[in-house]
């Protein structure tokens, strides 16, 4: 990181649009870590004492906002702190993430959300930015409400029950409720704790060939019918979380069409993967909820282009080598997704369709700031080389874990610099990638 | 016996052996059946050979079984079981695994209540792995041992497995002894049949070769053999069933029901059996039974399944 120059100047960023054929280059200047102007290439002059870099034709995202994170501090930070999770989301794009609740202590304290935003302020000083997820209930237990005001105050954005399934019907409609007396949002981890007792796979093909405990999709399909009609009956937003199979989609499909304030997130791998992979026990394709059938992963892949699903997140989940090096049974569910995410999702979506996705609809739901590059939006913003390969390996990955489905394997596509308010916090220095000072 | 390559280091299901390999497996075997019979049932086939029975899930059939195989072979045996210190220390399967490397056995045989158990072990070490039952996904050796059974039956009256069919009853959802047979069988060439209440049916059955029959009466109807399976009793407090009197009732393999059979069908249980509740009891005991036959059938499958895998490299044979 280098101190920001107050004014600045990228030249040569690629802009790609929906409806245009031709890919259209702009150059970008900042002024005291604003937005100042976009314009086309060559249209601008810059400033006088202003830096020029040029990007090379590299496309230029606005920061991308992660809305499922589990940073792991405090309490788990032999699987992640939030020094490695930052570096992991800013190498990934990211320049804000929403973190999850279930810490130890688990975040159902103002002191714990104080503990996590201070943290990452001290650590981060220009971000990545943390918003921390409030839990639900006492202890993510199930029993008891959340001191959510408390919570709200702290400055939690949202509440989830994330990671444990809330089965009591009551408890979770007045969570929805109560939670909205602060402005928040419930988002919901959508899992019938008895219908999906100690799964381990989905439940069909892959629970078959295996001997592994299934879950059905219709264990998480039955939880987000319930949360439509809570939301529904009560006008109350709530946000489903990582939806992994076509059931939910239908249903979601559906309550939209009726106008219920229902908000949907998927993850990459849930687009991309399928229970096949885990023919041969691979405990680095173990994650909840599981991944479903290929079915379930084009119903996904068109319920995000039809708008069904709002947002994609990455769930980004690390665990330790030990803990996934287990028969499949012993092996905590989850995979880190923060590096992954940007090169996985471009090759399946417009530039365009991916800043919905991962910016701006982020920041609606959970109203976020975010860069819309127009004048006195923040500066936050990354290139990415589309041309640049690399392997998902330790040489590459900044998390301090690697339990990825893609580990050992290829992206096509590598962010090679990220500014957040005007500073730059990292540029790929030792690659030709460089944008270089002219 | 001819040479015959043997390409596999570990045996951890039978859908990794061609129909010749299983053949060759089964002929094999009925060598050995003829040693069992000799007076002095010992060959040097393994004399040096070190086999580590390492049995997380309490067993006593199969690990008896492979014991009297290693033994016979002239193998060194080694156990170690649930309750022994490291296991009930808390170490985990890969520390296990290590250490057991670490001593060089030639091949361990392995036991555990985690599907996938013994791919995980196979992953970790360097000797050969065989897989006496992981979780609810493989036990080839019992697959292979009810086809040594069932080709040795048929072959007594000059007929071939070819077209037979065979109906598996019973928990087909918690059954590695289903799951492999209905490979190993198909493979051979029956037509398998199953038949299981609906709570003991694995999602996603039709994706089996097999026929799915939703009454018991219709299944045994014409077949040819009948295999059923061992009914676990936390099934019942998993919800899975109503009271067992009811599965005795409603599911229990009965003479009535193997009237229904192909004349002269016979019987199969893995054991250990639960009379009256899966089985009759007169039927257990009845002549179509071939229980016991299963059991003797099991140490030569065992003795075949360890000498081919610990003679792989010298491919040699004892006189």
């Amino acid at each position: 990181m280098h101190e920001p120059d107050s004014k600045f100047m990228l030249r040569n960023c690629l802009r790609k649009h929906k409806n245009d054929s031709a890919e259209n280059l702009y150059d970008l200047l900042v002024v005291e870590g604003k937005i100042a102007e976009l314009a086309p290439a060559g249209a601008l002059t810059p400033p006088r004492e202003a830096a020029v870099y040029d990007a090379g034709g590299r496309q230029l995202f606005p920061s991308f906002i992660d809305a499922h994170v589990h940073l792991r501090d405090p309490g788990f930070e032999y699987k992640e702190d939030m020094q490695s999770g930052l570096c992991a989301a800013v190498h990934g794009g990211f320049g804000a993430v929403m973190a999850m609740a279930n810490t130890n202590p688990v975040n159902d304290k103002g002191a714990v959300t104080g503990f996590i935003r201070e943290k990452a302020a001290r650590i981060c000083p220009r971000g990545p930015r943390v918003y921390p997820v409030g839990a639900l209930s006492v202890g993510l237990m199930g029993e008891e409400l959340a001191p959510m005001g408390e919570l709200a105050e702290a400055g939690a954005v949202a509440i989830s029950n994330d990671g444990r399934p809330v089965q009591n019907n009551e408890l979770f409609r007045r969570a929805v409720e109560y939670a909205a007396s602060f402005g928040l949002k419930v988002i919901d981890h959508c899992e019938d704790a008895d219908i999906a007792h100690n799964w381990q796979i989905n439940e069909g093909g892959g629970s078959l060939h295996t001997g592994l405990k299934g879950q059905p999709s219709v264990g998480e399909a039955v939880q987000v019918a319930r949360d439509i009609l809570f939301a529904e009956y009560l006008n109350l937003p709530i946000h489903l979380a990582h939806i992994s199979c076509r059931q939910s989609t239908d249903l979601i499909r559906w309550a939209k069409v009726r106008g219920v304030p229902v908000t949907a997130e998927t993850c990459p791998h849930y687009l991309l993967l399928d229970d096949a992979k885990l023919h041969s026990y691979n405990t680095n394709f173990k994650v909840s909820p599981p991944l479903r059938t290929s079915a379930d992963v084009a119903a996904l892949v068109q319920a995000v282009q039809d708008g069904t699903i709002d947002i994609l997140v990455t769930d980004h989940a690390p665990h330790a080598a030990y803990e996934k090096d287990t028969p499949f049974d012993e092996s905590p569910r989850g995979f880190i997704g923060l590096e992954t995410a940007v090169p996985l999702t471009s090759a399946l979506f417009s530039a365009e369709l991916l800043e919905e996705l991962w910016c701006k609809k982020p920041a609606e739901i959970f109203k976020l700031p975010r860069n819309n590059f127009a004048p006195g939006d923040p500066a936050d913003f990354f290139l990415f080389d589309l041309e640049t390969p690399w392997v998902v390996n330790r040489d590459n990955i900044h998390s301090k874990s690697l339990n990825s489905p893609w580990l050992g394997q290829t992206m096509q596509g590598k962010i090679v610099a990220h500014w957040l308010g005007g500073t730059q916090i990292f540029s790929c220095e030792d690659s030709l990638c460089l944008p270089k000072p002219l | 016996m001819e040479n015959f390559p043997w390409p596999h280091k570990d045996l951890l299901d039978v859908d990794g052996l061609s129909i010749a390999e299983s053949q060759h497996l089964l002929d094999t075997a009925e060598q050995f059946q003829e040693i069992n019979s000799r007076a002095v049932k010992k060959v040097p086939a393994l004399r040096g050979k070190g086999v580590i029975l390492f049995f997380a899930e309490n067993s006593t059939r199969t690990k008896t079984s492979f014991d009297i195989a290693a033994k016979r072979l002239s193998a060194d045996t080694f156990s170690l079981g649930k309750n022994d210190s490291s296991l009930t220390k808390g170490e985990s399967l890969k520390d296990t695994a290590l250490t057991l490397q670490a001593m060089s056995p030639d091949i361990i045989v392995i036991r555990h209540a985690l599907s996938g158990a013994a791919s995980f072990l196979s992953d970790k070490v360097d000797s050969s792995i065989v897989n006496a039952g992981d979780g609810w996904h493989a036990h080839p050796t019992q697959a292979l041992l009810d086809a040594y059974t069932l080709r040795k039956y048929w072959r007594d009256k000059n007929q071939t497995m070819q077209g037979k069919s065979l109906l598996i009853v019973g928990d087909v959802a918690h059954s590695r002894v289903a799951r492999s047979n209905i490979k190993l069988m198909t493979a051979l060439g029956l037509q398998v049949r199953i038949f299981a209440p609906k709570t003991l049916l694995p999602k996603g059955a039709e994706h089996w070769p097999v026929q799915i029959f939703d009454s018991l009466d219709k299944a045994v109807r014409d077949a040819d053999a009948v295999m059923c399976l061992r009914l676990q009793l936390e099934r019942q407090a998993a919800g899975l069933l109503p009271h067992l009197s009811e599965y005795a009732e409603k599911f229990c393999l009965t003479r009535r029901l193997m009237d229904l059979a192909a004349p002269g069908a016979p019987v199969l249980h893995p054991g250990p059996m639960n009379r009256g509740l899966e089985v009759a009891d007169d039927l257990a005991d009845s002549s179509a039974s071939l229980v016991l036959d299963q059991v003797s059938a099991g140490v030569a499958v065992r003795m075949a399944v360890l000498f081919l895998l610990g003679t792989r490299k010298s491919g040699a044979f004892p006189a």
